[in-house]
């Protein structure tokens, strides 16, 4: 697109700004599931609540594995401006392993609740718990997948513009991610402890 | 293996049988024909392939009409059924078609009808409007274009495959849910809608950057035609209502899938937050569909006056207006749901508020044409069927938004024949108004007037015949959905007339077919060679009629909100045009259709339960994305010379 035609902005800025809109949409979706969530928080049906099934301590853990997480993507990103390929590397693979680990004890904790009778079918609280905090475990899954992509895209050519543009969204939606995580610890599970 | 289906799945009953063997019939017709003519290829590269939006437009709009005709089809079983079915006899279908019926009707009118004629002429037009050669992403618009025909697709095949929802087209649980609706037809009409719901989304995020970053220089946000100001807030619409919409239809669909508990009416479910989230999305989906409506008007009542649109700063204020509204009257479509008096208030004085802004935008256009130098085109009699329509359903609307007359009319057939007085008398007549007006830009040559005349006065006349009988009928207390009625109502009569009112919107469809197939034969006859063929006055007809794939060799300048009017006022010589560039563009893909391929089978796979086919699809789908994003050569430029030539032979 010629540039006198356009009365704003270049290609990648109009990516980019997309995405954002794409991420307030993703925003909205999650807004949904959180007022869901607290319409049903109190709709344990006999089951247990929130206060008794959640572990703080191990929630703290996902959430300073996550925190870290966007802090090293951060310092990944800071590399694909000097177009240093290995520590880009370096630091998104340090960001994929901790992006595993959080999926893992998130999987962990699912797995946990289920053996113990506290599934999903339990009541309509577990079913809005189980729906809010693994929608954010899919989107962390998505994230690992396009950053796998994406590390194997740059170790085997190195950074383009193009990739570069693409790694600032990965980032932007990594952070975001975050930012929902966040809301799920505060929303979720300390007030969960609080309210019961 | 193959989940829940069986042979069973394949209905027997005639009127079924009847439908699904007239669509095969069709479909077997259409590629006979493409090997008859050897089209294929044409087929493939110039329609399912193509990035181009104007192309992208038409093949909505193909399907949107096909839709159409289904979901009028659905329409007259409905009023055949309720003018016979009184007393001792039963009418010709049974209960449950009867249900499944309605469901579909009104499913397919909104997201296979109105949604597809919308983004078609959005496609068409917007790029054209605001000067621009292309819209921001052309392959994820193709994406939009394919999901929303997959969607098309699905809901078709529960036609032969299975059966489709008996749970009206919102599908309220707990009906919609697993213990009272245990077939496949509520998962049908989930998984048609996710998917066509997410590449409207995407199209919502495509146009409002598009709209944002991709106008001429010298369009400022005041400088936009009234189109493009309706499109844009439409499609805020879309990106703040349809994440709700994904949100609701996936929790209805692990309710059923894996047993959760959102809606049910037990283990801590509740029914009614559906009720709130999905018209949390239904309500602003309303206005998604009637702003291009009004901006379609306000482009044509401006062209066929020949005036300026009157009072355009007080156009772009209701828009927004009802933009911002439009996200707080939900709670209208159920006062009857015990909220209390001081919530339902809230929300009567804001569904009256709403109004206010409608009404503005119905007046400027009426100043418009006051002392225009009016022409009666086919458009103009579209508007003036609109205004009327339009208007009296408003103020019915203006009633059922005081809770308590609310209460005696909820869900009678006064509530029925008010909405569609707003989405026939607006949203499609809205629509029908744009193809006609923007048709010639596309095809190169306009529809016949008088058929088209003929079809504008059967909708109204049938329409009126059809739809006031329902609003008599509703405060006589026939509620909706009624399959039969005790003849001591002494509704039949009224019925029978809203039947025949039905039979003349049929040929008034007859007549639009029969008017595209005429103009289309005539073609050479009616052509437009000018790229202007109403004087009209906004970029889209500063081009060639149909557009190059490029839209525009030169855009032209923009100085005014009329720019092109302006343009033609000023006369400036066109002896600097003689100097070409070239022009960077999409290549074509057949990705878009991988894709709806990936998701028709998918959603097949998880109505059915056919769980490793649904897991193969995804897999598919991921790997289809990964190897586009790593396709670097998406594009191609076209020389200078070779615009030159595309540019001096269509002025031979």
């Amino acid at each position: 697109m010629n540039e006198q035609l356009t009365a704003t902005d270049s290609k990648a800025d109009k990516t980019v700004f997309g995405f954002w809109v794409y991420l307030m949409t993703d925003c909205i979706l999650f807004a949904s599931l959180f007022a869901v969530f607290v319409v049903l928080r109190g709709n344990t049906f006999g089951g247990p609540s929130g206060a008794e099934l959640f572990s703080l301590p191990f929630v703290l853990l996902e959430t300073l594995i996550l925190l870290t997480s966007s802090f090293t993507a951060g310092l990944a990103m800071l590399a694909v401006h000097r177009r240093d390929n290995n520590q880009v590397l370096a630091w998104f693979g340090i960001t994929f392993a901790l992006g595993l680990s959080f999926l893992g004890l998130e999987l962990y904790e699912f797995a946990n609740l289920y053996q113990e009778g506290n599934g999903w079918q339990r009541s309509g609280f577990l079913s809005a718990f189980f729906t809010l905090v693994g929608t954010h475990g899919l989107h962390i899954t998505t994230g690992l997948l396009w950053m796998g992509v994406m590390m194997i895209k740059i170790y085997r050519q190195g950074i383009s513009i193009a990739s570069a543009k693409r790694l600032t969204m990965l980032s932007l939606f990594w952070h975001f991610l975050d930012i929902v995580w966040i809301f799920i610890f505060t929303i979720v599970y300390l007030a969960g402890d609080i309210y019961g | 293996m193959l989940g829940r289906l069986n042979l069973d799945a394949i209905p027997t009953d005639p009127i079924t049988l009847g439908g699904l063997i007239s669509g095969t019939l069709g479909i077997l017709t259409v590629i006979g024909l493409l090997f008859y003519f050897k089209r294929w290829k044409w087929l493939y590269r110039n329609w399912l392939t193509s990035l181009d939006p104007k192309r992208i437009g038409v093949m909505y709009i193909v399907i949107a009409l096909l839709m159409l005709l289904r979901g009028a089809a659905d329409a007259v079983m409905m009023r055949t059924q309720q003018a016979l079915s009184s007393g001792d006899s039963q009418g010709i279908l049974s209960a449950d078609q009867f249900q499944q019926v309605f469901s579909a009707h009104g499913t397919i009118m909104i997201f296979f009808v109105a949604m597809g004629l919308m983004f078609g002429l959005i496609n068409w037009i917007v790029p054209l409007q605001i000067g621009a050669r292309d819209v921001a992403f052309p392959f994820l618009n193709s994406v939009s274009f394919w999901l929303f025909a997959a969607g098309a697709i699905l809901v078709n095949v529960s036609l032969g495959v299975g059966e489709f929802s008996a749970a009206g087209w919102l599908a309220y649980p707990p009906l919609s849910g697993l213990e009272y609706s245990p077939g496949v037809g509520v998962d049908y009409w989930i998984w048609a809608l996710q998917i066509a719901g997410v590449g409207s989304l995407l199209a919502g995020i495509n146009f409002f950057v598009t709209i944002l970053k991709m106008r001429r220089a010298g369009m400022t946000l005041m400088k936009m035609p009234m189109f493009t100001w309706s499109v844009l807030t439409s499609m805020i619409l879309v990106i703040f209502a349809f994440p709700i919409l994904t949100a609701t239809l996936g929790m209805l669909s692990l309710d059923r899938l894996l047993g959760m508990h959102f809606f049910t009416s037990d283990f801590g479910g509740n029914p009614m937050m559906y009720v709130n989230l999905i018209w949390a999305w239904g309500h602003p989906e309303v206005y998604i569909l009637i702003l291009p409506a009004f901006g379609i008007f306000s482009e044509v009542v401006a062209t066929f006056s020949r005036k300026r649109l009157f009072g355009y700063t007080s156009m772009v204020i209701a828009l927004i207006a009802i933009t911002f509204l439009s996200f707080i009257v939900w709670l209208h479509h159920f006062f009857t749901m015990g909220a209390g008096a001081n919530v339902n208030a809230f929300f009567g004085i804001m569904t009256m508020v709403i109004a206010i802004p409608t009404g503005v935008k119905v007046f400027n256009w009426l100043f418009t044409m006051y002392r225009g130098k009016i022409t009666f085109a086919t458009p103009m009699l579209w508007f003036l069927g609109f205004v009327i329509i339009f208007t009296i359903g408003g103020m019915a609307g203006v009633l059922m938004a005081v809770p308590p007359a609310d209460f005696q009319v909820h869900n009678s057939l006064f509530l029925v024949a008010h909405f569609h007085s707003m989405v026939v008398g607006g949203v499609l007549f809205g629509f029908f108004a744009g193809l006609t007006y923007w048709f010639p830009k596309i095809f190169g040559f306009k529809l016949n007037e008088r058929l088209g005349r003929y079809a504008v006065f059967c909708w109204i006349g049938g329409f009126i015949l059809a739809f006031v009988p329902l609003y008599i009928l509703g405060l006589m207390g026939a509620t909706r959905r009624l399959d039969h009625y005790d003849a001591s109502m002494g509704w039949q009569g009224l019925f029978i007339v809203a039947g025949v009112g039905g039979a003349i919107i049929m040929v008034g469809i007859g007549f639009q077919i029969l008017q595209l197939a005429y103009s289309i034969l005539m073609r050479e006859e009616n052509s437009d060679l000018t790229g202007d063929p109403w004087d009209g006055r906004t970029l889209e007809w500063a081009t060639s009629s149909p557009p190059q794939i490029y839209n525009f060799a030169h855009v032209p300048p923009v100085s005014d909100r009329d720019a092109f009017w302006a343009l033609k006022q000023a006369k400036t010589s066109s002896s600097e045009k003689l100097h070409y560039e070239s022009i960077r563009l999409p290549k074509n893909s057949p990705v878009g259709m991988i894709i709806a391929a990936f998701s028709i089978m998918g959603g097949f796979a998880l109505i059915w339960h056919i769980w490793w086919l649904a897991v193969a699809c995804l897999v598919g789908l991921i790997v289809t994305i990964i190897i586009r994003v790593s396709d670097e050569h998406t594009e191609y430029t076209l020389p200078a010379s070779k615009v030159r030539k595309l540019e001096e032979e269509q002025y031979v």
